[in-house]
């Protein structure tokens, strides 16, 4: 009784304005990111078609534009089959710890400064919270996808889905390592572990002008982390039917499918601001910096997004053994030795921070 | 020169490690991908634009007349004889005139393997195959054709019917 008495006198006039505020930032940010997700399918089936000399999408709106809906219609109405040796509340939390993780990645993604900020509209960042660990917090909640994909694997009962569990989970563990030690890289240039910080770092030089091998690399294991071509061991369908999604239809499969394809915008955006200078022009002159940074920032991710897309039109699926090769064998030592270099001219020459 | 039949060039390790760390090979797949990007695509439209047919080409049925209007079939049942899918159906009976025809003439599409052995038996050339590919169904009884449609079918083809065994004459 007590307990709700002193949660009843929190419901002050300005923290439910502070409330508000807040569930209409999050609307602002999920609902793009998710029809950003729908508009991915089709960039990737687009694009993967012009690479195999076809149309790709056509025919369903103008250049096949609402292909994404049509998908999204035909999986909302088909039936939502769950197999009857399967642990069936697992079998129904696996697809959301999959999706909402994915989403919650959004609330650190710094947009850049507001252009609006002068009309008096909005706050002065465009980001949802900007919490001074923010880069740990995104590694921690892209790792947490993981459970998901394992925990679906587990519940389907099935052998494909748990092979596929059980790759995706020894992948995304081993590519985590390298690309925590490329990160932590960035973060010494930087001098700070917030992302608005690490941007603003980049005001003179874009980090990966100084870093390029650390961002080839970071570039590899992004693609590892999101279970993508050529490291998409977890769903090969060659060998697995489709991994560990096998057993899942309908809104099962969607939340599957929009979980990874925000996972992999995430990973864009991270890519984006860690390396790509996130919303700062690519030089600081009249006509350039005029546009607003929210609009070199959706570049920037279509740009690594074009690039995940390209590296699946391009290259054949890694055997597992050569997966795991180049992730410990090759991708840990390496950025050791990177990031033994960068603390090492860091101390000597002093980091970007500004 | 085929570059595949060519004799390996033998790399010395450090070129060879060179190369797998500054992933010239992955540039240059990446390059070629880049470049279909742009290249002239392969597809088809399908329904809108078709690639040709063959003079050969084994479609729809169809029964064909004389110029006169007569109808070519005699009923000598070759094309039932031969028929591999039994789907040919012949019922024969001499006409008021005295001539023999065919009372009924049924082709089961859904059994039919479209080999054209009825066609290559025909004495008269009064079955063919014609250059019509869409002609599927929703209804299994709509592909239990009839004399009346498979002489439709004639009716309205008999031009490029004609034309088709003209053109394939010389090589039967």
């Amino acid at each position: 009784m007590e307990l709700i008495s002193q949660y009843l006198s929190l419901a002050t006039p300005e923290n439910l304005w502070y409330l508000g505020l807040t569930v209409l930032g999050i609307l602002v940010i999920a609902v793009p990111v998710l029809l950003g997700m729908a508009y991915t399918t089709w960039f990737e089936r687009k694009i993967l078609g012009w690479m195999h000399l076809r149309h790709g999408p056509m025919y369903v709106g103008p250049f096949g534009l609402l292909q994404p809906i049509a998908d999204a219609v035909k999986l909302m109405f088909k039936e939502a089959f769950i197999p009857g040796s399967s642990n069936k509340v697992m079998f129904l939390v696996a697809p959301m710890m999959v999706f909402v993780p994915a989403l919650l990645a959004w609330a650190v993604i710094p947009f850049g400064p507001n252009p609006l900020y002068g009309l008096g509209i909005g706050p002065e960042n465009l980001v949802l919270s900007n919490v001074n660990l923010g880069v740990l917090f995104l590694l921690a909640i892209t790792s947490v996808e993981v459970y998901g994909i394992l925990l679906a694997g587990w519940a389907s009962n099935s052998k494909y889905p748990f092979l596929g569990a059980v790759r995706s989970g020894a992948q995304m563990v081993s590519y985590e390592v390298s690309m925590g030690l490329i990160v932590l890289a960035v973060i010494l240039l930087a001098g700070s572990m917030n992302l608005t910080d690490i941007v603003n770092a980049q005001k003179n030089i874009w980090f990966i002008i100084p870093a390029f091998p650390a961002f080839v690399m970071f570039l590899v294991s992004i693609l590892a982390e999101c279970n993508r071509h050529p490291f998409d061991l977890p769903e090969a369908e060659a060998e697995l039917v489709a991994g560990y999604n096998t057993e899942y239809s309908a809104m099962g499969f969607a939340l599957f499918f929009l979980g990874e394809y925000i996972a992999m915008i995430t990973m864009s955006a991270f890519t984006a601001i860690m390396f790509l200078g996130g919303w700062l022009p690519p030089l600081d002159i009249a006509p350039l910096n005029w546009v607003p940074g929210i609009v070199w920032l959706l570049l920037k991710i279509i740009l690594v997004l074009f690039f995940m897309v390209w590296a699946r039109g391009t290259l054949p699926r890694y055997r597992y053994d050569q997966l795991m090769r180049l992730g410990w064998k090759v991708f840990l030592p390496l950025s050791l030795v990177w990031l033994v270099i960068t603390a090492t001219a860091v101390k000597l020459l002093g980091n970007f921070a500004s | 020169m085929n570059t595949q039949n060519a004799p390996r060039k033998t790399q010395n390790a450090t070129w060879r490690t060179l190369r797998q760390f500054l992933l010239i090979d992955m540039i240059k797949g990446f390059a070629l991908t880049f470049r279909m990007l742009f290249a002239k695509k392969f597809t088809i439209m399908y329904p809108f634009e078709a690639t040709p047919i063959s003079p050969r080409f084994r479609g729809e049925h169809a029964l064909r007349r004389y110029p006169n209007g007569e109808e070519r079939c005699i009923a000598c049942k070759l094309c039932e004889a031969v028929c591999p899918a039994q789907a040919i159906t012949i019922e024969a009976e001499p006409r008021a005139d005295g001539s023999r025809r065919t009372t009924r003439y049924d082709i089961d599409m859904v059994k039919c393997i479209y080999c054209g052995l009825c066609e290559e038996a025909c004495p008269v050339d009064a079955i063919v195959e014609g250059p019509n590919m869409e002609f599927s169904a929703e209804n299994r009884k709509n592909l239990l054709y009839t004399k009346v449609i498979l002489l439709g079918n004639g009716d309205k083809l008999e031009p490029t019917l004609a034309e088709r065994l003209k053109r394939d004459a010389p090589y039967r």
